[in-house]
């Protein structure tokens, strides 16, 4: 049966939706069509073992790319190999899965090895109008380039694998609109720290958010990527933004973006991918970006959002099941009601993941750290998202800046972001990280997290606690 | 995958909202290249002690719900990463069915490739269930996939919706790869049209 197709005015993700649907059954289940597979060593060895289990192929192994990335350790001698096992193992299944199914793959030792949502645009894997899936969460992220972009569990994984197809209900649409433009000070992260704390993890649920709005066209890509990397912390299925002139201009030249005439072709197809005027949205959210303020989180969900400016909430400020929610994430914090964020000791700082490991990220963080040492004592790790933006950054003089401040200048990876590799946090260790998650242990056992922008997070080496950033400027 | 037909059991309750994957399986677990073996490590940090030592206050540590096969948990149950790893701790540990008022999307959908039942209920009726499972051993509950009733231990019949594919392929145990083999011939009809109007993908 082929698929109805909405008629009228339609949203963005209406428009990709319905240019790939394979299959629809009469009770709305689609088959959609996937055009790029990301692949890590994490989430994928038992969907590999399960096709050779079933005897299956990789249906399109072109259009499967695969790096390692949550494993590796990034420190400048991992040439030596993975010291733990486990993490080892997992690295040589990718290893072996990628050659003997015959995907596209990026190893630890190639130099554009790196963050799997960091690595796909930076490669031209992702393009605007695709559908892009991998078996992880941050997959939002490429949304940025207006793709419908999600994450997956490894059943799902193994039935892209073998088909090329998911199996998908459509999800509702929402908008979330930032008028006007950003203060100096306040980035991407902050947008999308300020859009979940006023939606909740769960406020998009079952949705499709459409980031627009002046402040988020006036975002680069690297922002972009930024606040659609963080769709998920509000529990959207993704985040997706229009491609327009900023998007063509970071697309072109990369090395799997179309040339010549197909890319001719391509754009003028890209440049139908907008909302039509009069499409309906099931949830809209509207900011405005002059009300934006540096944030932190200071629990451990990051709707756990205040400005920089505010002191740590009471439990008692809130209601239901979020109260003891509250007192158990200040427990687990070690914070007091009442104190002021910026009196919060940090022992140390995180700068990378795939919310915030890109050039632009680096020379925010640099901007800050330039001519300034890191407090005695810290521990301040910057870890590029691929081995292509640590070149880079080698380049643009920012390694020097970071080495002459007296940070931990490393080599692509996940890294602490989520601590499977060896940087982690030890129990109660307190971190400004530039990553998405606070939760519990997410960055170690006991690990204290506070998710910031780059440039706080530099601020917070800088003065050795919680800072606003506006008074380094 | 294994069928889900009916299922009586002791159901533990888990109040606390916003239960995330990493609080259900810590990442430090995910380094596994298989499907099982997780059951001893479901919700390890809250469960153990930096010792290894069970904290003897977690609800899945208490002799009443040590075999519990069903959890009543609080708003927004497992958000967070997309690691199917946990429904294959909550699987190996015995946990068939979860019941709550919402769940994050993409553990919901991870469920029922597993085996597992997420049933979404109004919050009054979670919270009598709630109620019901702090009881223990003295509240069994029966779940009911093919007449889609959840029977408390009063006797209380409470209903549930759930989507007639899922259903279906719960009940039947079906591989999701099988079938869509099947449309083997849509799917590559489809790819060849798509791949002429954008040969750039
Ligand atoms: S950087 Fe962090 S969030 Fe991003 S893919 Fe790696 S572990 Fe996941």
């Amino acid at each position: 049966m082929t698929a109805p197709q909405k008629t009228g005015p339609k949203t963005l993700y209406d428009k990709i939706w319905d240019a790939h649907v394979a299959h629809q059954d009469a009770d709305g289940t689609c088959l959609l069509y996937i055009d790029r597979h990301l692949v890590h060593e994490v989430t994928s060895p038992q969907a590999f073992e399960g096709l050779r289990m079933a005897g299956r192929p990789v249906h399109a192994p072109d259009k499967t790319i695969a790096v390692p990335d949550h494993n590796v350790p990034t420190t400048l001698d991992r040439a030596n190999g993975i010291e733990n096992e486990e993490s080892r193992i997992q690295v040589e299944a990718l290893d072996k899965n990628a050659r003997d199914f015959g995907v596209v793959y990026y190893p630890v030792d190639d130099i554009r090895q790196g963050i799997v949502h960091i690595v796909g645009p930076e490669q031209g894997w992702t393009l605007p109008g695709m559908t892009v899936v991998c078996g992880d969460s941050h997959t939002a992220t490429h949304g940025a380039f207006g793709a419908l972009a999600h994450g997956i569990g490894t059943s799902e994984v193994e039935h892209v694998l073998a088909t090329q197809t998911l199996i998908q209900k459509k999800s509702k649409n929402m908008k979330v609109e930032i008028t006007g433009q950003l203060q100096p000070g306040v980035t991407a992260k902050d947008i999308t720290l300020a859009v979940i704390g006023a939606t909740g993890t769960a406020g998009g649920t079952g949705h499709v958010i459409e980031y627009c709005g002046e402040a988020i066209r006036s975002l680069s890509m690297e922002g972009r990527m930024t606040v659609c990397n963080m769709a998920i912390e509000g529990g959207a299925r993704a985040g997706i933004i229009a491609p327009d002139e900023t998007t063509f201009e970071y697309v072109t030249g990369r090395p799997h973006a179309p040339k010549g005439a197909t890319w001719e072709m391509a754009e003028a197809y890209w440049r139908t991918l907008f909302t039509d005027e009069g499409a309906e949205f099931d949830k809209v959210l509207t900011l405005r970006a002059e009300d934006i303020a540096p944030v932190v989180t200071w629990g451990t969900s990051p709707e756990d959002v205040l400005p920089i400016t505010a002191v740590v909430p009471n439990p008692d400020d809130f209601e239901g099941g979020k109260v003891e929610a509250v007192s158990r994430s200040l427990d687990y914090m070690g914070l007091k009601p009442g104190t002021p964020l910026t009196e919060i000791p940090v022992d140390t700082v995180f700068i990378g993941s795939c919310t915030n490991g890109r050039i632009e990220d680096l020379r925010a963080a640099a901007a800050i750290l330039k001519g300034r040492k890191i407090k005695e004592g810290m521990r301040v790790m910057i870890v590029p998202g691929s081995g292509l933006v640590r070149e880079q950054a080698e380049a643009e003089g920012l390694a020097d800046i970071f080495r002459d401040a007296g940070a931990d200048w490393r080599l692509a990876g996940c890294s602490m972001c989520l601590a499977m590799n060896p940087d982690q946090l030890a129990p109660q260790e307190r971190c400004a990280s530039t990553s998405n998650r606070n939760f519990e242990s997410r960055q170690g056992r006991g690990g204290r997290t506070h998710l910031v922008s780059p440039a706080m997070a530099a601020a917070a080496a800088v003065t050795g606690r919680l800072t606003d950033v506006r008074e380094m400027m | 995958m294994d069928k889900f037909e009916k299922l009586t059991g002791i159901a533990a309750p888990m109040p606390l909202v916003n239960i995330d994957t990493d609080m259900i399986i810590p990442k430090q677990f995910l380094k596994t290249i298989k499907r099982s073996g997780l059951g001893k490590n479901l919700f390890d940090e809250m469960r153990y002690d930096q010792n290894g030592n069970e904290i003897a206050d977690f609800v899945l540590n208490k002799p009443a719900y040590r075999k519990a096969e069903i959890i009543v948990a609080g708003d927004n149950f497992g958000c967070g990463s997309s690691r199917e790893h946990a429904p294959w701790a909550l699987l190996d540990f015995g946990i068939r069915c979860v019941i709550s008022t919402s769940f994050a999307d993409i553990f919901y959908n991870n469920c029922f490739k597993n085996g597992i039942l997420p049933i979404k209920l109004p919050k009054d009726q979670v919270d009598a269930l709630m109620e019901d499972a702090e009881r223990g051993e003295n509240a069994r509950i029966t779940v009911d996939l093919e007449s889609q009733t959840i029977s408390a231990s009063d006797g209380t019949e409470i209903h549930f919706d759930i989507d007639p594919f899922r259903k279906h392929c719960l009940l039947n145990g079906l591989d999701d790869i099988a079938l869509t083999l099947e449309k083997k011939s849509a799917i590559e009809t489809f790819e060849q049209a798509y791949q002429a109007r954008m040969p750039w993908v």
